[in-house]
């Protein structure tokens, strides 16, 4: 059995809710271990005062829904054309009941319009609702805010400089869009361009490029898998992957994230048993991982996933979306950041929306299984090629990565995120995740202190997100900050002194590892 | 004969019997009640013990045995190194009226370039602009700041356009309709779906795992037969059947077959048998009707009968992404639910800034952009249909028309060489691209496009050049 827990237990070690095994001592000093990761437990109180919280959500949402039905308050939101004809409703009252109870109470904190380029500093259209969140009206103003929503990694969302400068070349020699698929008449110079850079930068034989990161993910996927095939998944794997899962036709099983005994288990059992039914054995076992979790801020497992997949011959499929560009010390994703080979990965799929500033995503690998993709991809024979301007940004973006400026971006997307987990951590907020990663969630946990914490952000200059139910479990509500390189230390600073001001009104200290501290007194 | 048996057997036997009985009598206790025991232990055995399967117990090295023999396949089968999709043309510079080959230009009739908007200076000097206002990605979902104004401004102009009251936009045409249909049908409900619809429909009614009745394509007979048999289903169970939703996903023009959808007949069984009707109209949005406003304009029907008309930028606006219009009920419903929209990055702005620009040409036009290319496609199809020996497929004022060889010559491998023919002489035209695991996989053909700024004299080309392949093709 793999045990990745190859400390003793001893008293100074706690198990977090990962089964990863810390030293609560010298957890600062874990400098070359690259999987240095934390989650600290939901403390009890937080938890029953999230219940509460939720509870008398639900109660308001029924009071309010059976003063709705009986006419005391008028229905608001739109009305179905087609209500007084007898069709079937459209949707159900109970599967509704959250969006219109909770979600529309603070709807406010979502959907953000900005009016500028979602840099370190951008513009938000001020929006104001006179009927609780039903309806909006932009009063014309703009809010200059301190932005920590965007995937903006390496910085490279710029209007100014040589990557928007060759996309502009990129719109007046070839023009916006081909109209034509990839694989009837769309094929452009500059697709194969950037297919062959990207296979360069990545160290792969070859590589195939889509417009789209989520289609990229559930088109390609099927193309993979199919029925007698088995797919481990990591429980908390993104929806693009589990779409792609599903429209595969493959068997498929989650195993606890990030858990590689958990993982062994389900292989072991998976090759002896074979198919739950008719025991016949496994065509292919595929495992899927991501590099990032977005939600989390952990890092998948390589070295021991490698390890694993060499043991029992599966094949592993790690999508780099949040991790290409943003880990390792060349920016070459989780194999660069782990020293590891990328040809032990099988299947390597990443996007460009993240740190290229771009959009669209790719699948890399060997050329045999490129070209089967190439042949066989749902997106390469019906979906529209890339635009050109889209296509320009990401090559200019890998030249830039290429020479010491990109390497200045790398190494300062790095020391800004340790810096801010480290100020972070040691206020007292629990923070989720590897202390090398990108992105930083920080737990909020009740309803209403979610919501309340992204106004008063805001208020400050700083605009953030702020996620819940359903996107993560019910008692682990969080705000997620997204570093960027391009973010300078006054903006951390200023930032960092915000959540000091909102932590302590909102009392958002709830760490029990470390000690609740004030800015100043760090 | 008479007893066989004597009196002094009988007496024999009675006592035998009676020594029996009396050794019973005699006999220890324990004796007894282990002889009953064995007689019912008997008794149980034959009547009422099922024989037990052999449970398969497996030992760690037998396990680990399995394990060591156990062979993956390859991860990918091998591939054919002549697939077409393996040896495409590559192209250079703009993909417009004309292309760019090999240093060699020549008409395009291959790309959905059906107004001519790629190459335009108008749109590009729009997309320009907001690349130095907005730079090139959008970097984030449109829940977390990656709504742009110039996304809602978009949003705003289709639905003015298409005068419906709210309107949505997705980052890629694919998705668009293959993240819809998921959101609305579930598992218990129920999608009439026509036979011919593309792929990308295909997979959303895959997704959304309802229940899927196929109607042959255009084919409403077929679909009143469908709705009849579903009514008397529901008649059997009518509280079930209040809570089961349907849809009728079609259309508006097919890029398969380039036929229009009989809409009138389909918003009349509409209301009688009441489900929504959901339609695509990718390539008749900009084409078809006098506004360039679909099939519903064309058909002169309200759209407001319609619940959602989802269409692409892709084809006739010459930029990238997708975008549904309806009523807000319907709508908004998809900005929580559409995997498509929720959890992938938006159009990026320059895109968006392309296609509002694109809808101001065909709002400033109005009438005569479409009215040209609705001429056109009917003066081509007259030339085609004149050419002997080609099967055309396809509406008269469709601008999208499906080329096929008489039945038994139509192949692939002699389409392919009518395409490298007319290549030959500076025709771009292609062999329609399809995936084996289509519902209904069309017939080979060569899918022809009508940009609407091609000249009479360059359709009459066209035709000759097709007329000469034939011609080398069937000897």
């Amino acid at each position: 059995m793999i045990d990745t827990n190859v400390l003793t237990v001893s008293e100074n070690m706690k198990i977090d809710k990962n089964n990863y095994k810390y030293n609560t001592t010298n957890i600062l000093n874990h400098e070359d271990d690259l999987q240095c990761e934390e989650f600290e437990e939901t403390p009890l109180y937080a938890a029953v005062l999230t219940y509460i919280g939720y509870a008398i959500l639900c109660l308001f949402g029924w009071l309010r829904d059976f003063m709705r039905q009986s006419n005391i308050e008028k229905k608001r939101g739109a009305i179905d054309p087609n209500a007084s004809l007898d069709f079937v409703p459209l949707y159900q009252s109970y599967e509704s009941f959250y969006t219109r109870n909770m979600y529309t109470r603070v709807r406010d904190i979502f959907n953000r319009p900005i009016t500028s380029v979602p840099g370190p500093q951008f513009e938000l259209a001020e929006r104001v609702s006179d009927d609780y969140n039903w309806t909006y009206r932009f009063t014309g103003k703009t809010i200059s805010a301190i932005n920590l929503g965007s995937y903006n990694y390496l910085g490279f969302a710029e209007r100014t400089g040589s990557c928007a400068t060759d996309a502009i070349d990129a719109i007046k020699s070839y023009g916006i869009a081909t109209c034509s698929t990839n694989s009837e008449i769309g094929t452009q110079f500059y697709h194969v361009e950037l297919e062959q850079l990207l296979a360069k930068f990545l160290g792969v034989e070859s590589c195939i490029a889509f417009g789209m990161g989520f289609a990229t993910n559930a088109l390609n996927l099927p193309v993979l898998a199919s029925k007698g095939d088995l797919i481990l998944s990591d429980e908390l794997n993104h929806c693009s992957l589990i779409l792609g899962i599903r429209l595969s036709g493959a068997c498929y099983q989650t195993y606890a994230h990030n858990d590689i005994n958990d993982l062994e288990k389900k292989l072991r059992v998976a090759i002896v048993q074979g198919h739950p039914r008719t025991n016949r054995p496994w065509k292919k076992i595929i495992i899927v991982v991501e590099g990032v979790y977005s939600m989390e801020g952990s890092i998948c497992r390589l070295p021991q996933l490698i390890e694993l997949k060499k043991k029992y011959k599966a094949y592993l499929y790690m999508d780099e979306a949040h991790s290409i560009g943003a880990m390792g010390k060349s920016g070459r994703g989780i194999v660069d950041y782990f020293n590891l080979n990328t040809d032990d990965v099988d299947i390597l799929m990443g996007t460009f929306t993240k740190s290229f500033g771009s959009a669209g995503g790719y699948i890399a690998g060997k050329k045999s299984l490129i070209d089967h993709i190439r042949v066989n991809s749902h997106a390469n024979t019906y979906a529209s090629s890339m635009s050109a301007p889209i296509v320009q940004q990401i090559i200019s973006s890998l030249h830039v990565l290429n020479c010491p400026e990109g390497k200045n971006r790398i190494s300062q997307l790095a020391d800004n995120t340790r810096y801010f987990r480290q100020k972070l951590m040691n206020m007292g907020f629990i923070v989720y995740g590897n202390k090398n990663s990108p992105v930083v969630p920080m737990l909020l946990y009740l309803p209403a202190r979610v919501t309340r914490f992204n106004r008063e952000m805001l208020r400050r200059g700083i605009a953030v997100v702020t996620v819940g139910f359903p996107a993560t479990k019910l008692l682990e509500s969080r705000v997620r900050f997204c570093i960027s390189a391009a973010h300078t230390r006054q903006m951390l600073d200023t930032t960092l002194a915000a959540i000091d001001e909102v932590g302590t009104e909102l009392s958002l200290r709830y760490s029990t590892r470390y000690q609740h501290r004030r800015l100043k007194d760090i | 004969m008479g007893s066989s048996m004597t009196r002094g057997d009988i007496e024999n036997l009675a006592t035998d019997f009676y020594g029996l009985l009396e050794s019973f009598k005699h006999a220890p206790l324990y004796h007894i009640s282990f002889e009953i025991f064995l007689v019912l232990a008997v008794i149980w055995l034959v009547v009422f013990r099922k024989p037990r399967p052999i449970e398969k117990k497996l030992t760690e090295k037998e396990k680990q045995d399995l394990i060591d023999e156990w062979q993956p396949e390859p991860l990918v089968p091998s591939v054919d190194p002549n697939h077409p999709a393996l040896n495409v043309r590559v192209l250079d510079g703009i993909v417009g009226k004309t292309v760019e080959i090999d240093g060699k230009k020549s008409l395009n009739f291959a790309t959905f370039n059906f107004l001519n908007f790629v190459g335009n200076q108008r749109i590009a000097d729009k997309a320009i602009q907001a690349v130095q206002k907005y730079g090139v990605g959008s970097c984030g979902p449109r829940g977390f700041y990656g709504t742009i104004d110039i996304h809602l401004e978009l949003e705003e102009r289709l639905a003015r356009f298409f005068q419906c009251e709210e309107g949505i936009i997705y980052s890629y045409g694919f998705s668009t309709i293959a993240s819809i249909i998921p959101a609305y049908s579930k598992r218990n409900d129920i999608l009439f779906v026509d036979e011919g619809v593309h792929y990308a429909i295909q997979k959303g009614v895959e997704a959304s795992r309802s229940h899927v009745k196929w109607f042959r394509h255009n084919d409403i007979n077929d679909l009143e037969r469908l709705l009849a048999e579903q009514e008397v289903l529901d008649k059997k169970i009518p509280k079930k059947a209040r809570s089961i939703r349907r849809f009728l996903i079609i259309e508006g023009l097919y890029v398969n077959y380039g036929d229009i959808c009989p809409l009138p007949r389909m918003v009349e069984l509409k209301y009688k048998y009441k489900y929504r009707i959901f339609m695509d109209e990718s390539v008749s949005f900009g084409t078809i009707g006098q506004a360039g406003r679909g099939v519903t304009e064309y058909y002169g029907i309200d759209r407001q009968k319609i619940d959602l008309i989802s269409s692409t930028l892709e084809y006739a606006a010459g930029s990238i992404g997708g975008f549904a219009v309806g009523s807000s009920f319907v709508v908004d419903h998809q900005r929580l639910s559409a995997q498509g929209y929720c959890f992938s990055a938006s159009l990026p702005p320059l895109l968006a800034a392309a296609a509002i620009e694109a809808l101001n040409i065909m709002e400033e036009d109005n009438t005569l952009l479409f009215e040209t290319i609705m001429e056109k496609s009917k003066r081509l199809h007259k030339k085609l249909l004149s050419i002997k020996g080609y099967i055309i497929s396809g509406d008269e004022i469709s601008p999208l028309k499906h080329i096929r060889l008489t039945h038994a010559f139509n192949t692939i491998g002699r389409l392919e060489e009518i395409v490298q023919f007319a290549q030959t002489r500076d025709i771009t035209i292609t062999v329609a691209r399809y995936l084996n695991d289509e519902h209904l996989l069309p017939e080979p053909s060569i899918r022809l496009i009508l940009n609407v700024e091609m000249t009479d004299e360059e359709l009459e080309f066209l035709c000759a050049v097709l007329q000469e392949a034939l011609v080398k093709v069937t000897t």
